[in-house]
């Protein structure tokens, strides 16, 4: 038995290593990516939902909320009344912004002084968290620019100072780049192993392959292993170069970072080898591999929150596998999350990894033709 | 005398493939004179395709000059392909469309007046039988009218230089002997020169001029006959009763003096060296009843001779010990009512034969007979639709994965893994069957020895030649001393030496007990066989040993039938009693 699937995992290594084409997918996709996405993506934000803090008794606070209410940017979804509450609401990803108004805000507008304004936001999603933040200023803009129209005055009334959590810079690499670590080794791994059956089949070596007494299991282990493999290489290599040139923290375990890395890639491995085993030519492997490349990126939450999609597409995230992974690599990036925080990513991981590689071992043997 | 058809001088065509240049022609000068019909012989991976689309126009020779009807394809090829018509090897049928609308596509294609298309349409729907079928889609047509439509396609406006790449290979041998009446008939009619590749040799006999190519390199130009005076003297038929031709061929051909022995009917045919005259008595003393007699020597006959010139002579290497069980008579595989449909169309049509241990039984039919689907069922690669089937005692589909170690499988197509070396195949498929420590080492090494692959260990699979593709492939499937063989179509292609070679191989595992399923389209391969099926349509139209099924087509005047001959009659009794 290992015998055999030593014997297949090296064969998969030489075909894989040995083809030029195939050292191309494996080195070119990654570079590109990391490149397009490390540096370009920006978001656009509607409905986000905020926590207000206000200590000020007076009229002038409730018209900046007004304000921040008739925005349609912006959504109020809690009233906070003492400072410890501000924290969990954080945490929990319950809001992405906290605007606390000081006590004294309404009396120093009236004296014509100019009053603190502070808006706390996690940083873990930076590029949302730098977007909030914009669209509030411009609301707070409004709100000055009546004010003093109201009173006559030239200097801004509000004064808006900002703190951001997780991510102090608001630097959206910090964002952008851990999620790269999923992004990358889905497409790599996917590609690797979508196409290790169907190249068989194609080839005719497949048949060859079924007819000797391997066994289906032991075939799967076999085409498993490479892609597990190259995966955390990869992987490790993004995570390197996050650290090392983007200059990402990585405040958590490194251990529950790569425990959710193989639970990912043998989640990966499990879809790509699907795929593989339905698909009858190499091409029809590639198409199959990016009809699920694109939504599971898209339901990942790499770059929209999940907390804003519909609720019915909310629901169908909980299929995609990279959706854990990223709240794996950016918890540990980020927040320094340690192991027993994330078993709830890791148990679907593990779930959605072998639900499909049972699938893809019984279409070995039932979709041959 | 009018100028030739086509002039090659000096043409050098080479191709990339990998790391590695392979030379597809070399060095290559004919003259195809204009009339008649030019045959092009020579296996696989000779060059014939990239002559024939040089030829066309299609590739440019990287030197030498080609003259086309007195035009050079390369400054003119637009000249050139509105004076030639071309037919490449796969159809260049469009499948979506009916048999009338390729027609009309290729009568819009060549400019083809309306006012000629009626009668020219009538006359060709006519030639190829396929009247009946205007309106069916070109994909649903069987290969033998397929292949008949594409040449309708190609004289739909008669070119002066036509050409054909393997139009015949793999067609049932009725459709066969109607493509070469309609091209005999338009050589005659239209005056057309007609360029035809084939890896038949008995159609060699057929063509006007023959030229003989192996591995880019022309092995000689001459009239059919012309090649075969060289073996002129030097063919014989043996025949001793009582004893099997096939054992008989085996000793033959290892005998000093005997360049070839093959098997015809019942007989073998030698060739020998040149002076050399055999008597019986001193031939095989040991069998009293052999009989000899001189026989006018065949196109193919001196085909063997010069392709033994060109690579030398080589006997195929002892096969090795293969212990199996010596219990003759007991039933190895037993297939009943087998079926299998794929949507509405059904390829194996309620299939029944049994085959007993150490036989080489022959499954013998055109491309589509359904040989290759029975034989995936057969070997569990595919579920059967419906009736029974068992492998020594299995339904492989669902056997324990240590029943498979009792089969070898060879695939139709070349099925090892071509990006890496012979070497890490032949490893891997040790370790697939389960062979471990001294067993692996010492099948590997018989592996490189017994097929003579030792030269190239280290070389990627792919980019083998044809000839030891195959070997590897066999060796592959021999790897683990298997007790059944699956063989689909193993001599498709290659050279009749090759062929020659592995049919001794065959021969000597079916000596030492080893069980033998071959597929051929090959009808003349079939005489190697024990016993063997005639496959169409997905039927089995005859069972018997050879002689059985050849005896059926026996008649007054023609007493010594051919496997084709009988084919023939098989499939024409079919189609007058439906």
């Amino acid at each position: 038995m290992l015998a055999h699937i030593l014997a297949l995992a090296l064969k998969e290594f030489l075909a894989l290593v040995r083809d030029p084409r195939s050292r191309l997918v494996l080195i070119g996709p990654p570079i590109a990516q990391l490149i397009v996405f490390g540096y370009a993506a920006t978001f656009d934000l509607k409905d986000v939902p905020v926590a207000v803090y206000n200590e000020d008794p007076g009229a002038t606070s409730r018209a900046l909320i007004a304000h921040i209410q008739g925005s349609p940017h912006f959504r109020i979804v809690e009233a906070v009344d003492h400072e410890a509450a501000i924290a969990p609401l954080i945490d929990r990803k319950r809001v992405l912004l906290v605007l606390h108004v000081g006590p004294r805000f309404t009396a120093r507008l009236a004296r014509g002084e100019s009053a603190p304004l502070q808006a706390i936001l996690d940083g873990r999603n930076s590029n949302t968290a730098m977007l909030a933040l914009n669209d509030l200023r411009s609301v707070v803009l409004a709100f000055n620019r009546e004010l003093a129209a109201r009173q006559g005055r030239r200097d801004a009334g509000a004064v808006l100072q900002t703190r951001a959590w997780y991510n102090e810079q608001l630097d959206s690499q910090w964002f952008i780049v851990p999620g790269i670590v999923g992004l990358l080794t889905l497409v790599v791994t996917l590609v690797v192993t979508a196409l290790s059956v169907a190249r068989e089949r194609e080839q005719g070596t497949f048949d060859q392959l079924l007819v000797t007494p391997l066994r289906p299991v032991e075939i799967l282990v076999g085409k498993a292993i490479p892609g597990v493999a190259i995966g955390a290489l990869e992987g490790s290599v993004i995570i390197g170069l996050a650290v090392a040139w983007f200059g990402v923290p990585l405040r958590g375990e490194l251990a529950a970072l790569y425990l959710g890395l193989v639970l990912f890639l043998l989640s990966a491995v499990g879809v790509g080898l699907m795929i593989s085993a339905i698909a009858v030519t190499q091409q029809q492997a590639v198409l199959g591999a990016f009809l699920f490349l694109v939504p599971a990126v898209i339901l990942s939450g790499f770059a929209t929150p999940i907390a804003n999609m519909p609720e019915a597409v909310q629901w169908l995230t909980y299929l995609d596998p990279l959706r854990y992974f990223l709240i794996v690599v950016r918890a540990v990036f980020l927040e320094g999350a340690d192991h027993t925080l994330l078993i709830h990513q890791y148990w679907p991981m593990a779930l959605i990894g072998l639900v499909t590689l049972a699938a893809a071992g019984w279409l070995f043997r039932h979709r041959m033709y | 005398m009018s100028p030739p058809a086509l002039r090659l001088e000096a043409v050098t065509k080479r191709f990339a493939a990998g790391d590695r240049v392979v030379t597809a022609l070399d060095a290559v000068d004919i003259v195809v004179p204009a009339g008649g019909i030019c045959g092009l012989i020579g296996p696989d991976g000779a060059g014939k395709t990239t002559l024939m689309r040089l030829a066309a126009g299609l590739l440019a020779p990287d030197t030498g000059r080609i003259d086309v009807l007195g035009l050079d394809p390369t400054a003119e090829p637009q000249a050139v392909q509105s004076a030639v018509g071309y037919m490449p090897q796969r159809f260049g049928l469009y499948e979506d469309l009916s048999v009338q609308e390729n027609l009309d596509l290729y009568a819009d294609l060549h400019g083809v007046p309306h006012s000629r298309r009626r009668q020219r349409y009538a006359r060709l729907m006519r030639m190829t039988g396929l009247a009946p079928f205007t309106r069916r889609l070109a994909g649903r047509l069987s290969g033998g009218m397929k292949q008949k439509l594409g040449l309708a396609c190609a004289l739909v406006d008669p070119p002066r230089l036509l050409l054909l790449d393997e139009p015949t290979v793999g067609v049932d041998p009725v459709s066969r002997r109607e493509l070469w009446s309609i091209v005999v008939q338009q050589v005659g009619e239209a005056g057309m020169t007609v360029l035809l590749s084939t890896a038949y040799l008995d159609e060699a006999e057929r063509c006007d001029q023959v030229i003989l190519i192996h591995e880019g390199r022309v092995l000689g130009q001459d009239a059919p006959e012309g090649f075969a005076r060289e073996a002129a003297g030097r063919s014989f038929e043996l025949e001793a009763p009582g004893v099997h031709a096939r054992r008989l061929q085996s000793r033959l051909a290892r005998l000093p003096g005997v360049l070839d022995a093959s098997v015809i009917g019942d007989q073998v045919r030698i060739v020998t060296t040149p002076g050399f005259d055999p008597d019986p008595r001193d031939l095989l003393p040991q069998m009293h009843d052999l009989s000899i007699r001189a026989v006018p020597p065949r196109f193919e006959d001196a085909f063997i001779l010069r392709l033994r010139g060109a690579v030398g002579a080589s006997s195929p290497a002892p096969i090795g010990p293969i212990q199996v069980s010596a219990d003759r008579d007991e039933t190895v595989i037993r297939v009943r009512n087998l079926e299998r449909r794929f949507g509405r169309f059904r390829a194996v049509k309620g299939v029944s034969f049994s085959v007993r241990r150490g036989e080489i039984f022959g499954l013998l039919g055109a491309n589509g007979a359904g040989k290759t689907t029975t034989f995936r069922m057969l070997c569990g690669l595919l579920p059967p639709s419906g009736g029974e089937l068992s492998v020594a005692g299995h339904d492989l589909r669902h056997a324990r994965a240590q029943a498979r170690a009792r089969i070898g499988y060879m695939a139709q197509k070349f099925s090892l893994y071509s990006n890496l070396t012979v070497w890490q195949n032949l490893r891997f498929f040790a370790a697939a069957y389960g062979l471990r420590g001294a067993r692996h080492r010492q099948r590997l090494r018989w592996a490189l020895e017994g097929f003579e692959l030792g030269a190239f260990r280290d070389v990627n699979a792919g980019v083998l030649p044809l000839g030891y593709k195959q070997r590897l492939a066999f060796a592959a499937a021999l790897m683990h001393e298997p007790e059944i063989l699956f063989l689909d179509e193993p001599t498709s292609g290659v050279d009749p030496l090759a062929r020659r070679e592995f049919w001794a191989r065959i021969n000597a595992l079916a000596e030492a007990g080893v069980t033998a399923l071959v597929t051929t389209h090959f009808m003349e391969e079939a005489n190697y066989c024990d016993r063997l099926v005639i496959m169409a349509d997905g039927e089995i139209l005859a069972e018997g040993s050879p002689h059985e099924i050849r005896a059926r087509a026996r008649t007054p005047d023609h007493p010594r039938p051919s496997m084709e001959d009988a084919f023939i009659g098989l499939i024409q009794g079919r189609r007058q009693a439906a």
